[in-house]
């Protein structure tokens, strides 16, 4: 008999997730040939990762919002309107040749966000032009310095009653409601708050908000199941954030953050040892029954510009690492995308298990990075956005050439954007496959 | 107790930096005498940070210390303080459709202790709107800032906004901040491309031809 999951090692729980991933269950394939190159897609993303020679350099086109532009619309459109956002990114499906694909997950439901009256973000219409290609956080102190405690106390009634009617508008009234653990045994204190109306408009705005995802989330399981069937693999089932991160971003706003590790350093690394649990059950619940067992994790706040090494090694890599080696410990295997530039940080970042995860730079020195960590990691990156954006195919290819030579021996690199492209010309990234074909071949 | 000041909030020392405050108060000092110690610390800060030897933490604790400091000193002023004399001025502001402005805030203050007079417009400024800042404020350097792709177009626009107005010749551009290089200042026809405060500083001093 199968030994039980939790008595597998780290490589066994992961051959299993890899398995699946190579031959996932409930996908039927358009025709034998789509699940021949889906099979050999995935492999090639199995063997670069873990170091392995797979048969070329595999390649992930930085296509974020791209298909949108691509098909002559826009993200403000894409998101109000799923018929749009279909078409858009089957167009994209159709006529873009690739290794891998990524639905339109990251679209999120407009009119879902409009009931909940959501503050965390600006988007093209609300609070941005129509236009404007991309959605954008609002920085700002969502939680204030002197409620760590509450945070740190009990991390669900912080969210239910301070956090969340401050980030939706619709949950305004139930910074109200008296905390949902009650000790009450006949219950009616724990009744009489739900009578109030505009805690009762509160559930309904949720629910509406739920309707709404329900057809978002069909129309984008839709086109990811078409990919699929088309032998397209995904590589992102799931995202996870470093404690900091969600403690900078989205709690206390950098300017706030970066105060709190001078006047309160004690309770920022409270805070994110309260935090690192709760991200590792959530994104290891999302990865539970996904085709794909990688996922990616979106690095803000530990770039070279935003602290010193010291600070970094002290604030932002012990929980950030704890929470990756959850990851690796559970068979998952974990894209780190290091935004900005991690030169300062190679010395330090290349410490997990050999052929655990990969490091995805953006603006890193990648051949410098290739030297100190491409041993032992996978190394993921980084054609520059600006270049694929403003410049020529064939600077593209050029461009790409010169990465696959410096990185690729040896195996253990995957060809990639610096960040995602949102407009351009298609043309230049078609260069980027066209460069993993002539040049990416292992002999 | 002057030196000492300077020096404790350079070394970003809180406590101390508030106790001695309110001791120079008590003691009856000119408050702008500690106002420009307290400016003359922050220009340490700057030159720590372009250094290498602070990052971003230290500089957005600094402001947090010098707003204390001044929050302290200001009931105590009488009438208006006598104006630094400055270099000359410089805009600066985040292009339209996006709204980040760390990056931006750390040029205001490098260049502020430089020096200069920085107008800070803020992010996601219409192109008009910044047209008509570069035609009244008369600024001869102009600094763009961007995080994300749509920012390529909004910087392009910008400057051709700027060109059809007439108001190009004479005027510097730089850019900066997140996926900008130099490709995307090629693109988008700015002057020059910064790759972070201290470039936007020494950009300027060389457009004004001061060191």
């Amino acid at each position: 008999m199968d030994k039980a999951w939790a008595e597998l090692s780290w490589e066994e729980k992961r051959a299993k997730r890899f398995e699946r991933w190579l031959s996932p269950p409930g996908v039927t394939f358009a025709n034998a040939q789509a699940e021949k190159v889906y099979k050999e897609r995935v492999t090639r993303f199995i063997k670069a990762f873990t170091l392995e020679k797979p048969d070329r350099v595999p390649c992930i086109i930085p296509t974020g919002f791209y298909a949108a532009a691509y098909a002559g619309t826009n993200l403000g459109e894409v998101m109000y309107d799923y018929d749009k956002m279909k078409m858009a990114w089957r167009k994209l499906l159709h006529e873009m040749d690739a290794d891998t694909y990524v639905p339109p997950a990251l679209v999120p439901p407009g009119r879902a966000l409009d009931i909940m009256d959501y503050k965390l973000y600006k988007w093209p219409g609300h609070g941005l032009s129509k236009t404007t290609l991309s959605y954008q956080a609002v920085e700002g102190e969502w939680m204030k310095p002197d409620e760590y405690d509450a945070l740190i106390r009990d991390p669900s009634d912080f969210w239910l009653r301070t956090y969340l009617p401050r980030i939706f508008g619709a949950f305004k009234a139930f910074s109200g409601l008296p905390p949902w653990t009650s000790f009450e045994e006949i219950a009616t204190a724990t009744f009489l708050p739900f009578g109030n109306p505009e805690i009762q408009a509160g559930f309904k705005a949720l629910m509406e908000a739920g309707n709404e995802t329900m057809k978002w989330i069909m129309a984008v399981g839709e086109v990811a199941a078409e990919s699929l069937a088309m032998g397209y693999p995904g590589i992102m089932s799931g995202l996870a954030k470093a404690p900091f991160d969600t403690l900078g971003d989205t709690l206390r706003g950098t300017q706030g953050v970066m105060m709190d590790m001078f006047q309160r350093p004690q309770k920022v690394h409270e805070a994110m040892e309260r935090i690192a649990p709760i991200a590792i059950a959530g994104t290891i619940a999302s990865v539970a029954n996904a085709t794909a067992p990688t996922i990616i994790m979106p690095l803000h706040k530990g770039a070279d510009s935003f602290m010193s090494p010291k600070q970094y090694e002290t604030f932002y890599w012990p929980t950030f690492r704890k929470v990756v080696m959850a990851f690796i410990n559970e068979g998952i295997f974990p894209i780190l995308f290091a935004e900005g530039s991690y030169n300062n940080r190679l010395d330090i970042i290349g410490d997990f298990p050999k052929g655990s995860v990969a490091w995805y730079f953006d603006q890193t020195n990648i051949f410098e990075a290739k030297k100190k960590i491409g041993d032992k990691l996978c190394i993921v990156g980084n054609v520059p956005t600006s270049l694929i954006m403003t410049g020529t195919p064939q600077q593209v290819k050029e461009h790409c050439k010169k990465l696959i030579d410096g990185c690729a021996p040896g195996s253990g690199y995957v060809l990639a954007g610096g960040a995602n492209v949102d407009d351009g010309n298609p043309e230049n990234l078609r260069a980027m496959m066209a460069a993993v074909k002539e040049y990416g071949v292992y002999k | 107790m002057s030196g000492d000041f300077i020096n404790l909030l350079a070394d970003l020392k809180e406590e101390e930096v508030l106790k001695l405050t309110k001791e120079r108060l008590d003691a009856k000092e000119d408050p702008l005498k500690i106002l420009d110690d307290a400016r003359e610390g922050m220009s340490i800060v700057g030159k720590r940070f372009a250094g290498g030897e602070y990052f971003l933490p230290e500089l957005v604790f600094s402001g947090e210390l010098l707003a204390q400091v001044t929050n302290l000193v200001k009931p105590h002023l009488t009438g208006e303080g006598v104006q630094q004399k400055k270099i000359g001025k410089v805009i600066i502001a985040t292009v339209a459709g996006d709204i980040h402005d760390i990056g931006l805030n750390i040029v205001d203050f490098m260049l502020d202790v430089n020096g200069f007079e920085v107008t800070n417009m803020g992010v996601d400024v219409p192109v008009e709107k910044i047209v008509k800042a570069v035609k009244e404020i008369k600024a001869p350097v102009l600094g763009l800032s961007g995080f994300l792709t749509p920012a390529f177009d909004a910087m392009k626009e910008t400057v051709e906004a700027l060109e059809k107005e007439g108001l190009r010749k004479g005027l510097k551009i730089m850019i900066g901040g997140g996926q900008m290089d130099d490709e995307v200042c090629k693109y988008a026809k700015a002057d020059a491309y910064g790759k972070d405060a201290m470039a936007a500083v020494a950009l300027t001093k060389k457009w004004y031809g001061v060191e």
